[in-house]
């Protein structure tokens, strides 16, 4: 799925929330009338929303506050099959989805992420907050790792890339690791030392 | 489209067959029994199996008694436009000998994500009626139906004249259900996969064909993403002598493809690969007689990634060319304008809005005979965007194709005045379907409601049987609607209205109406139940994000115990609470039995 829809859920991520203090949800509720008329307050419109994008920090990369970020950031939310287009028709002009699938050891099963979505690394690893939900970033030096707060097992992320040679994430580029990665295992922390 | 009636039974006299033949002999009951001494059954029944059009058969089924017996005997293809309004087994009991049954499923809307997963319309319960019924059906064609990889294996198992398969905007099977179909389909000759919600595992369904395959004339899996065996693909297509439609998909190469159409020199309907090469050595010369062997292509499509060096390659096929779909390539104006000046010939043509108004002009200028053009927005979700196409590229195709009759444009941008020119440029329109992204947009040079715009094209375009609506509208929208679109049958409406009076003008005066599609419109109880009359004769009713509520909907299911009607609710809630997503049809087959938890039938 695209961007806007392959972080869909019911409500906004707990991390997205939080990070929004003065989004107000009236400012962005569509209404009937033209320009400059006041909402009527009789009409009740249920709009089916999905809230996407967040970010109110811009694009800036260096950015450590952490919302689910995609590429484009829309000023308003965005409908549910709204415009009326197929899905097989959203990507024509983008490359192909980068879909890789995510491992956690010890975790009963995987996910996948489209790495297309995201610019750099720090978002990347943002979304593994919202995916397993039990994850804090920290970065030691230039190396990230995750972070079970409940127990502080450490996770490093590694990815096995074309040759087939387990890596360290981020010693390269971004876009050269989008490139590259077939699949991504966050380790323990002791199995990475070995 | 079969035409229902609840107290049909074979053995049952008419009473309206009184009507019918009144119009052509005043002394109906002796013309009747005349034509009863003087026509055998066999005569009449090979009359009427040379009557193709659904709606004529179910006219002539209703005239009287025999002729509804021996329509029900000549039928080989039925239709059932809603799979809920019918059961198979009812189906089974009228249609003795069907030879191919076209189903749709799920309401349009399930397309953009309206719909919950597990929603229904799953095509087992027919396969399994059909398998005693219709054992030697050759042809199923399904559209929006739920299909498993064990209905594709049991289709493939249990019906061994099978030829054609025909899948559009289904879900739930996996390239497995194909492997099933490819291995045991001996007789296989038409298998369409377009569009589908399709698990793919990989592309070696393709190579399960048998050597013993040859009946091939139709293949189509553009729309797979995996790869397959071009090995087994060009064993395929040079053992199918008869093939006339091949699509293939992204992966195949542009020298594959080369390859392949020296095996089918028949081709009616191409659908390229990936139209460009990573190597280039000389590249557009040696693909340059590609094209120069097909004489009888009219359909091209695919194109994926074509540019500029490469599509020239195609200009010895355009001359003959009827249909175009270029809304995979993401071409520039430039481009298309070189392109469409070889293809004069062109009825049908397919876009995506990257080659902009001026492109647009090019198809006015080049494409005199053109019936149909869609225009498909490249960036449909980035609200950043100010490019794509406009007014004025719409306006310059009115201009130079008189005949269009099917359009659907999406665009940014719209303006009344514009609309109108186009209307009058273009009477015959049949298919009017305009998208303004922007939900609620006015007309951007006015900033007026965009009403008039809509009530030109009502006016003008007499013949108009599917609207689609959008921008900034009122209820005059409606009531323009309701007063002048007298041959409407589809009406698409998102975002737009004023109150209920705008519904219920639509009820009250479009009198061809069948399937009427609303979402996210002050529409409540009250334009509900204005159409209590009308229901019945319409194939489907679809309300969602309007302000219907529980009780509305139960006062309309008390009055219409024939209608199904349906609530998709979100969560728990008292009587009066809204009804977030409504469906209501007809149907002889009563309330659902496979309803999932979310679908509450009242």
């Amino acid at each position: 799925m695209s961007s806007e829809t392959s972080t869909v859920t019911s409500e906004p991520p707990p991390a997205a929330v939080a990070s929004v203090s003065s989004f107000n949800i009236n400012d962005t509720e569509l209404t009937l009338g033209l320009p400059g008329e006041s909402r009527k307050s009789g009409a009740k419109r249920s709009f089916s929303v999905i809230m996407t994008d967040l970010n109110l920090g811009g694009t800036d990369p260096s950015d450590s506050e952490c919302s689910v970020v995609t590429k484009s950031p829309p000023s308003r939310k965005q409908l549910v099959g709204w415009p009326p287009v197929r899905f097989s028709r959203k990507n024509t002009t983008k490359s192909d989805c980068k879909y890789v699938k995510v491992a956690v050891d010890g975790a009963p099963y995987l996910r996948k992420v489209d790495l297309e979505l995201y610019s750099g690394y720090q978002q990347f690893l943002c979304a593994f907050e919202d995916l397993f939900s039990c994850f804090a970033i920290r970065n030691v030096s230039r190396e990230m790792k995750l972070v079970d707060p409940a127990n502080g097992v450490e996770y490093v992320p590694t990815y096995e890339d074309k040759d087939g040679d387990w890596m360290l994430v981020g010693d390269v580029p971004w876009k050269m690791f989008v490139e590259s990665c077939k699949r991504i295992r966050l380790m323990k922390n002791s199995e990475a030392i070995k | 489209m079969m035409l229902l009636q609840p107290s049909m039974d074979p053995n049952r006299k008419r009473a309206k067959s009184v009507d019918r033949v009144d119009s052509v002999d005043s002394g109906s009951e002796s013309f009747e029994s005349t034509r009863k001494c003087g026509f055998p059954d066999e005569v009449l029944e090979r009359v009427l199996s040379l009557i193709d059009s659904h709606k004529d058969r179910s006219s002539v089924s209703l005239v009287c008694k025999d002729w509804y017996n021996a329509e029900r005997w000549s039928r080989r293809d039925v239709f059932i436009g809603n799979c809920y309004s019918v059961s198979p087994e009812i189906v089974a009991a009228r249609f003795p000998r069907v030879r191919s049954v076209t189903l749709k499923g799920k309401p349009r809307f399930s397309d953009f994500n309206l719909v919950p997963e597990d929603w229904g319309a799953d095509v087992h319960p027919w396969l399994s009626v059909f398998s005693t019924a219709y054992p030697f059906l050759e042809e199923l064609r399904l559209k929006r139906m739920a299909v498993t990889d064990e209905s594709l294996e049991f289709l493939a198992t249990n019906f061994h004249g099978f030829k054609a398969l025909s899948l559009l905007s289904c879900d739930g099977f996996s390239t497995d259900g194909l492997k099933a179909i490819a291995t045991h389909c001996k007789n296989l000759t038409e298998l369409d996969i377009q569009e589908n919600g399709i698990d793919d595992l990989g592309g070696h369904w393709l190579s399960c064909f048998p050597e013993s395959l040859t009946s091939l004339e139709v293949l189509n899996f553009a729309s797979l993403n995996s790869e397959v065996s071009f090995d087994a693909l060009e064993k395929l297509v040079s053992r199918c002598k008869s093939l006339r439609v091949l699509k293939v998909n992204r992966n195949v190469s542009l020298d594959q493809l080369q390859k392949l159409l020296l095996h089918c020199p028949l081709l009616m309907e191409l659908g390229t690969g990936t139209f460009m090469q990573e190597l280039i050595s000389g590249p557009v010369t040696e693909f340059k007689t590609m094209f120069s062997n097909c004489k009888n292509l009219v359909t091209l499509s695919g194109l994926w990634d074509a540019t500029p060096l490469y599509l020239p390659v195609i200009y010895p096929a355009c001359a003959s060319l009827t249909f175009l779909n270029l809304s995979y390539a993401t071409l520039r104006s430039d481009e298309l304008a070189n392109l469409l000046a070889h293809c004069k010939s062109l009825r049908r043509l397919w876009l995506l809005d990257t080659v902009g108004d001026k492109g647009l002009e090019a198809v006015g200028s080049c494409c005199p005979l053109l019936e149909e053009l869609r225009v498909f927005p490249a960036d449909p979700f980035d609200q950043e965007i100010f490019l794509g196409v406009t007014e004025s590229g719409f306006v310059s195709v009115s201009h130079g194709c008189p005949k269009l009759r099917y359009v659907l444009y999406f665009c940014r941008q719209m303006t009344n005045a514009a609309v109108a020119t186009i209307a009058r440029n273009c009477p015959d329109f049949t298919h009017f379907r305009l998208c303004i992204m922007n939900p609620g947009q006015p007309d951007y040079l006015t900033k007026e409601p965009m009403d008039d715009a809509f009530g030109s094209v009502v006016k003008t375009c007499t013949k108009l049987q599917r609207l689609a609506i959008s921008g900034l509208l009122t209820d005059r929208t409606f009531e323009y609607i309701g007063k002048y679109a007298k041959n409407l049958e589809t009406l698409s409406v998102a975002f737009a209205g004023s109150s209920d009076l705008g519904m219920e003008s639509v009820l009250k005066g479009c009198m061809k109406l069948r399937k009427l599609e609303i979402r996210d419109c002050p529409f409540g109880n009250a334009a509900l139940l204005s159409g209590l009359t009308k229901y019945e004769s319409m194939r489907s009713l679809w309300m969602s994000a309007c302000n219907v509520t529980m009780n509305g909907c139960r006062a309309l299911a008390k009055e219409k115990p024939r209608l199904n009607v349906e609530v998709m609710r979100d969560e728990e809630g008292s009587d009066d609470s809204q009804a977030h997503k409504v469906y209501v049809y007809r149907s002889v087959a009563g309330p659902r039995r496979d309803a999932p938890p979310f679908v509450l039938t009242l």
